[in-house]
């Protein structure tokens, strides 16, 4: 697809699988940043280690599946309201 | 009366229609130095009333200020003058003057003092706006124009029905704060929350705003929403029903975009979700909260319109629109890209941009309020903005896979104004004090604690986690995702279009029964007077005697008996 002269850094998988591991460490990083960091909590289930880490995959993953389960009952081609002109 | 003599709003109006008798440079530099001009003018408008009308028997104040005017006349002159720059090189002569109205009317609505000015101004949005879709050309914009303009002028009439009922109810016409609990005045509430984009009736946003040209979309994202925004602060805070209202926006936001294909078109949903953010904070109504939504307000005109005009410059360079299509323009847009990723970075409230130090304030006073619920639902969405603008928007359009496509970066204006407000969403992020100086309240709230940069970065992180882990479920495929305009895209005109089946077949009966009535009188005269007819023959006169005598005997006959 891409041809030779184009090719950028990030076409390289090596490259990317680089980003991936360095993308991993700085997640675990700021996960383990909590030992050193004093969070305030303001309710009890924010006080759990690692609260928003997990909260927020967990929230996204949920709202992806909401989404895509939403999409069986009301996706359509998009050209259902006949072809846009652009 | 203090001394301004003009109004910023009908500077700007006026302007823009001076507008179309430029040319060239002097038209270029008009457009740039005119907001620039009604932003000065903007600042000026002391605390108070300025202007006072006698109309009838009310009292106007077509011009007032305080704090709060003065803000959101300040961001709608801003985006007047980096719409106006990022414009520079639209074709269409009528799309800038269009907006300038429409920009103009926004700021009338800020200053405006009273409920008739509110709605006059109110109006004048929904024709500019109209016009700015309109300027587009295409079909499909002109039919977008139509629906849009449907909605508006409905949520003008339930806004008019309102006005009408609290001046009755109160006797007065000034614009303050009010509460739902008469009919009148949740009629008011209806016809802000048309605007607002909320829901059930928010789908004509998505609907309009990605038919607009590259550059009107820029315009069309910025007034409407954030006008009604200022309003509902100033007419309906602390309203406990709109942290609801917000919240179902934010949601319906994330999950229509999570399945959009238009890049645009993700990008209306954001402004939902955005401002459904907003409105949850005016629901909650603490002085943090209002703060905090706006600030938001302020931050996310600029960032939404940076990401939209980042969509604009790679749909004015490729003539594409759809994620399907594109990916991989950073090698050739990269200045773009960057701007666009700022925008993203913004939008999601990474620390050290104007998203951090403003959205932040809100879900911080559902904490204060110790609204759990409230609280748990504002930073599972929070996580979801990074799904849909914040990641799905740029790694579609400008990484993942290599479409092919090798656009250059669009014409100077446009980079002008995408580094401007780049540098402003960075700038309010590093020194939130200039932002939280122009809040209604004193703030007291402090964004960049060692505990909020660790939790947002976290949160923000792990959404990303999410997104790349499940990007297989996040193919883009050519579909698009039905909403409530199916009612009147799809329903009412099937509706619409049996009923005139209907009605046809029955004036064909009917019509089929008249003329075999019509006709058979007709043989009937013809029968009776037509030209061989008995009654069109000459009677001799013997036939006359001969009835007048059979008369007479008849009138004997019946007086004997």
């Amino acid at each position: 697809m891409t041809p030779k002269e184009d090719r950028h850094w990030l076409d390289d998988p090596a490259h990317l699988r680089l980003l991936w591991r360095g993308f991993l460490v700085v997640l675990a990083l700021t996960v383990a940043a909590e030992f050193v960091i004093h969070l305030h909590p303001q309710f009890e289930i924010d006080s759990v280690f690692g609260f928003t880490a997990w909260f927020g995959f967990a929230a996204c993953a949920a709202m992806i599946v909401v989404a895509k389960g939403l999409a069986l009952w009301l996706q359509r081609p998009d050209t259902y309201y006949g072809k846009s002109d652009d | 009366m203090t001394e301004l003599g003009v109004h910023p709003g009908l500077v700007l109006i006026a302007g823009a229609l001076l507008l179309p008798w430029r040319r060239g440079g002097l038209r270029s530099a008009f457009i740039v130095a005119l907001p620039l001009v009604v932003l000065a003018l903007g600042w000026q408008v002391p605390d108070g009333a300025v202007w006072r009308l006698h109309w009838l028997d009310y009292t106007l104040t077509p011009l007032q200020g305080d704090k709060l005017s003065r803000l959101f006349a300040t961001i709608f002159a801003i985006m007047a003058a980096g719409g106006g720059l990022f414009a520079l090189a639209q074709t269409s002569r009528v799309e800038v003057p269009a907006a300038f109205v429409y920009a103009g009317s926004a700021i009338g609505v800020a200053l405006a003092g009273d409920l008739v000015t509110v709605f006059v101004f109110w109006e004048l949005m929904a024709i500019g706006s109209t016009l700015v879709l309109w300027s587009q050309g295409s079909n499909a914009a002109y039919r977008a124009a139509r629906r849009y303009l449907m909605i508006h002028l409905a949520g003008g009439v339930l806004l008019f029905a309102g006005i009408t009922g609290h001046v009755v109810d109160t006797g007065g016409v000034a614009f303050t704060r009010m509460a739902p609990d008469s009919v009148a005045q949740g009629l008011i509430l209806a016809g802000f929350l048309v605007n607002a984009g909320a829901l059930p009736l928010a789908a004509w946003l998505p609907d309009a705003y990605p038919e607009a040209s590259w550059s009107g979309t820029v315009f069309l994202s910025a007034f409407t929403t954030k006008a009604a925004v200022y309003v509902l602060i100033r007419g309906f805070p602390g309203t406990e029903l709109l942290i609801w209202v917000g919240l179902a926006m934010v949601y319906y936001g994330i999950v229509y975009a999570v399945l959009e294909n238009d890049m645009r078109r993700v990008l209306a949903y954001s402004i939902v979700n955005q401002v459904g953010f907003m409105i949850a904070g005016i629901g909650i109504g603490t002085e943090m909260a209002l703060n905090g939504a706006t600030a938001q307000a302020f931050a996310g005109t600029i960032y939404v319109s940076l990401l939209l005009m980042a969509a604009g410059s790679v749909m004015l360079m490729t003539g594409r629109r759809r994620c399907s299509e594109l990916g991989g323009l950073y090698r050739t847009m990269p200045l773009t890209a960057a701007c666009g990723a700022v925008g993203a970075l913004a939008i999601s409230s990474f620390p050290l941009t104007s998203g951090f130090v403003s959205k932040s304030m809100v879900t911080q006073a559902a904490a204060d309020g110790h609204q759990l619920g409230v609280w748990l639902l504002l930073t599972a969405a929070a996580a979801g903005v990074v799904l849909h603008a914040g990641l799905k928007f740029p790694w579609f359009v400008f990484f993942d896979k290599d479409s092919g496509l090798r656009p250059a970066e669009p014409p100077a204006s446009m980079r002008w104004a995408m580094v401007g407000f780049a540098l402003l969403c960075i700038g309010i992020g590093v020194w939130p004090q200039s932002l939280y100086a122009l809040l209604p309240y004193a703030v007291n709230y402090e964004p960049y604690t060692w505990a909020h940069v660790l939790t947002q970065t976290q949160l923000l992180l792990f959404s990303g986690l999410a997104f790349f882990v499940m990007l297989p479920l996040l193919k883009r495929t050519l579909t698009i995702t039905l909403d409530v305009d199916w009612f009147w895209r799809r329903l009412l005109p099937a509706l619409a279009g049996a009923a005139v089946k209907v009605m046809g077949a029955t004036l064909r009966a009917g019509d089929a029964t008249v003329q075999s009535t019509v006709s058979g009188a007709q043989a009937v005269i013809e029968r009776t007077h037509g030209i061989n007819s008995r009654l069109a023959k000459t009677w001799p006169t013997g036939r006359m005697a001969l009835s007048v005598l059979s008369l007479l005997l008849g009138y004997l006959l019946l007086y004997y008996l």
